[in-house]
């Protein structure tokens, strides 16, 4: 492998070799860190946002669970996160119900126009969200959307369903139309084969396209500024003001909450995509 | 026709249209299916009902996609270029104003008209719209149409004390109801009026649409006209009838109007309205009178100036240029499109910030991305997994959240700074200003969008194989010939994916410049967002929002040109 150290290399090559090492370090330094820092950063028992000499020296007293338990008694937070919970499963919901559907007829041999109607279906997620957030305001509070539960859903729903269609029609890639035809070929309806045959070899591909859209929801703050109210204000709508307004070291316990919550998210995806990768007889990453 | 669908060569096997191509090139004859009919047909009707079957699927989330949020698209294209508001408010004074010469003061016509708009426009309380939208392109308007808001209900107070001078009766909301209203319309009226004092406070019955009584406006059109709105406004605005309410001083100027010009109007009436009219009309020619256009000058003299006029006129039409004008900092002026002053151009220099900015960004993510793909793509399988998840967490963590981690470690009592007090780089007193600037926008992007540059070049360069470089070397080339001539050409799709995806992103940015932008470091998105929400100024964020979404769908189409949108991976 190109990365490993032929013996003949010459000093300046060594040299060179190690150097580029170095900088790789610093560049993965530069992706992880900020994230990794506000972690203990949570902890601190000060409402400063650095380290104090106190925590440098890891005493126990310079640390504490204040900034989560304001967040957890903090009526704002848990209203925000309430929120957030209401809306995010219902958007992904809709998107997932419609967009698996929408997929499996992308997968289709014969679809006419089919490149115009991939564009339509990705295009939220490719146009900027300011643009969709300005769109979406002016529509909705024409129709009377503006400003509801249901206007918040409608467009969370929108911005999810690229996600869902990219991976589901990746999954159908692999999936075997015969299997179909032989199912058809034994007496199944078509409703009958689509849950015992393609929804089970699809699966991890839903259930992987239904977790980007729960986090598009759940991490979106744009678009729920324009469209929601002050009822529906999620939880990234309540950092988002955090950060602008006052910023108190709670946010950064709601951060650390988050990054667990994305930690999971991710393990469970690769989770779902080696699995997938293996029931389409491919090698696992 | 069905030929289109797919090429010969896509789908190879038994698909409907294979099996049509084949029947067309059979010799003899026809071949039928087993029910008798003609292959073809039968396989026509095979394809069709395929492709509808698709179309059936697809289409539920076709039309939620195309009401959610193409329409919303549309609708803002449609807001850039779109103006009725004036024409709606002010109509009378926009049509008066069609054959003004656009140079001196309108004449006396025009400030007729817009003594007739203004009435009803205050009373439905949209002249403070209108004022605040042609403000945006000619400041004072808006205080002009307030003052004159407030003022305008005295024009033509005058003639209605003359005409109560002559007749108490004018004075009575039931002499203007009689005189104006079809019979059926007043009996409903009573109907109505009679409920209503049955129902006490909580009655909350409209009262009837008025109906003009037959003829009326052959003799008395201006009056006619000016009244009907007047029973229109009442009983939309406050949920009244006519009967009820004395009209508008203005009514009562419109009469005299009438009343002068046809002076055999009173026929047209019987019993007490005629007398009434009749008497009026004797009494008309003696009148003391006043000037429209020095009444308004005496409520705000900004009306006898021709640039108060030239703003109305150059935005009179249903459908404008001038939010896009004011997008590229230039303004429709009566004298044709001039530059915005130089202290107001503004979008250009932001246009500007946004794109270098975003190349910055771009570079930026080239120069820290290629040698992390680099290095993954040739360590082995489980090395390059274990390291891609360090790309990955921040691709999956919540952008407020990386956000937020910048905010705090930027600022100048943050973690970054204490760290270069205490190596002793800087001294206690001169923190470095890292945030609410460029700096700090550009630094906490580049860290948000790397992983949309990584991803790409990493999908690419894992297909270089490696034996490339060993052929290379043997042929005599040193390392860095090897890579420049050999690996690097062969990284460049992924490179031009990576950075069309990273500006795409980056120019449409929104929270992040927000939040760490400061005033310097903020994007085009930033004013869009301005306007929507603090200045109102929707037209001009339209404007601006369409300018943007144009430049992303033409990179969107080299993006699809140059990699393919099916090839849009997620990690």
């Amino acid at each position: 492998m190109a990365i490993e150290l032929p013996p003949y290399a010459s000093t300046g090559q060594k040299i060179w070799h190690y150097a580029y090492l170095v900088i790789c370090g610093l560049i993965f330094f530069f992706l992880i860190a900020p994230i990794i820092t506000i972690i203990p950063l949570s902890f601190n028992a000060e409402n400063f946002f650095t380290f104090t000499p106190g925590m440098i020296a890891l005493d126990p007293e310079a640390y504490s669970l204040k900034h989560y338990r304001d967040f957890f008694t903090s009526d704002d937070w848990q209203q925000a996160l309430r929120n957030s919970l209401q809306i995010a499963p219902v958007a992904t919901l809709l998107a997932v119900g419609l967009g698996t559907l929408a997929a499996v007829g992308l997968s289709q041999p014969h679809v006419p126009a089919r490149r115009a109607i991939m564009a339509i279906l990705i295009s939220p997620m490719i146009v900027p969200l300011i643009i969709s957030a300005a769109g979406m305001y002016f529509f909705y509070s024409r129709i009377g959307l503006q400003g509801t539960y249901v206007g918040v859903v409608l467009a969370h729903a929108a911005l999810g369903i690229p996600f869902v269609i990219i991976t589901v029609t990746a999954t159908l890639v692999g999936f075997d139309q015969s299997l179909v035809r032989a199912s058809a070929n034994l007496g199944a309806g078509p409703v009958r084969t689509f849950f015992k045959i393609q929804m089970p070899l699809i699966l991890p591909g839903v259930i992987s396209g239904g977790l980007f859209a729960f986090i598009t929801s759940f991490d979106e703050v744009v678009v729920v500024l324009f469209v929601g109210s002050a009822g529906q204000q999620t939880l990234p709508w309540q950092m988002f003001t955090g950060l602008r307004e006052q910023i108190s070291p709670t946010i950064l316990a709601v951060a650390t909450i988050l990054v667990t919550i994305s930690i999971l998210l991710l393990t469970t995806v690769e989770l779902l995509r080696r699995r997938s990768e293996k029931l389409r007889g491919m090698s696992p990453g | 026709m069905t030929d289109s669908t797919t090429g010969p060569d896509q789908v190879t096997g038994a698909t409907p249209d294979n099996a049509i191509r084949n029947a067309d090139r059979a010799e003899d004859g026809p071949v039928l299916a087993a029910d008798g009919k003609p292959l073809k047909a039968s396989l026509h009707r095979a394809l069709r009902r395929e492709k509808l079957r698709a179309l059936g699927l697809i289409a539920p989330l076709l039309i939620f996609v195309l009401v959610t949020f193409i329409a919303p698209i549309a609708d803002m294209l449609f807001r850039s270029v779109e103006n009725q508001i004036v024409t709606e408010t002010l109509p009378r004074t926009v049509a008066a104003l069609d054959d003004w010469d656009g140079q001196e003061v309108p004449d006396e016509r025009v400030f007729d008209a817009l003594a007739r708009d203004m009435i009803v426009a205050v009373e439905e309380k949209t002249h403070t719209r209108l004022g605040s939208r042609l403000n945006y392109e000619t400041t004072g308007i808006s205080s002009l149409f307030r003052q004159t808001g407030r003022d305008v209900d005295d024009v033509g107070e005058l003639y209605a004390d003359q005409f109560i001078e002559l007749d108490e009766a004018w004075e009575e909301p039931m002499t203007w109801a009689t005189l104006m209203g079809s019979e059926d319309y007043l009996s409903e009226a009573r109907e109505w009026q009679a409920r209503a004092d049955e129902g006490g406070m909580f009655f909350d019955e409209m009262p009837p649409s008025f109906e003009l009584r037959d003829g009326v406006s052959d003799v008395l059109p201006q009056t006619s006209e000016m009244f009907q709105q007047f029973a229109r406004v009442m009983r939309e605005q406050n949920g009244e009838a006519p009967t009820g309410e004395e009209p508008w001083n203005i009514t009562y100027l419109t009469l005299y109007e009438d009343l002068s010009t046809y002076t055999d109007a009173a026929d047209r009436f019987s019993g007490q309205s005629a007398e009434l009219i009749e008497q009026a009309a004797q009494a008309v020619d003696g009148f003391e009178t006043t000037d429209m256009r020095q009444t308004f000058l005496d409520i705000d003299e900004d009306w006898g100036s021709a640039e108060t006029w030239g703003t109305i006129e150059a935005f009179s039409s249903p459908y404008t240029s001038g939010y896009f004008l004011a997008a590229a900092d230039l303004q429709l002026t009566p004298d044709g499109v001039e530059r915005q002053p130089e202290d107001q151009r503004i979008y250009g220099l932001l246009f500007k910030r946004t794109l270098f900015m975003s190349m910055v960004i771009m570079f930026s993510c080239i120069a820290l991305g290629y040698p992390i793909a680099y290095l993954l793509s040739n360590l082995p399988m489980r090395t390059s997994n274990l390291l891609l998840i360090l790309v990955l967490l921040p691709f999956w963590t919540s952008l407020l959240v990386r956000t937020s981690a910048w905010k705090v470690l930027l600022q100048q009592q943050g973690v970054i700074n204490d760290v270069l007090v205490w190596i002793g780089i800087v001294g206690d007193d001169a923190r470095l200003q890292m945030i609410n600037n460029q700096f700090g926008t550009i630094v906490a992007m580049t860290h948000i969008l790397l992983p949309f540059m990584i991803l790409p070049l990493y999908s690419v360069m894992k297909t270089i194989p490696p034996s490339y470089m060993r052929a290379a070397k043997s042929l005599g080339a040193t390392n860095f010939t090897a890579f420049r001539r050999v690996y690097f050409p062969q990284s460049i799709p992924g490179i031009g994916a990576g950075c069309i995806l990273v500006f795409i992103l980056s120019i449409g940015y929104y929270i992040t410049p927000e939040l760490v932008g400061g005033t310097t470091g903020t994007f085009i998105s930033n004013r869009i967002a301005y306007h929507i929400s603090t200045s109102l100024n929707w037209g001009l964020a339209a404007a601006l929002g369409s300018i943007l979404l144009v430049v992303v769908v033409v990179l969107y189409w080299l993006y699809d040109r140059i990699v393919g949108i099916d090839n849009v991976s997620l990690g």
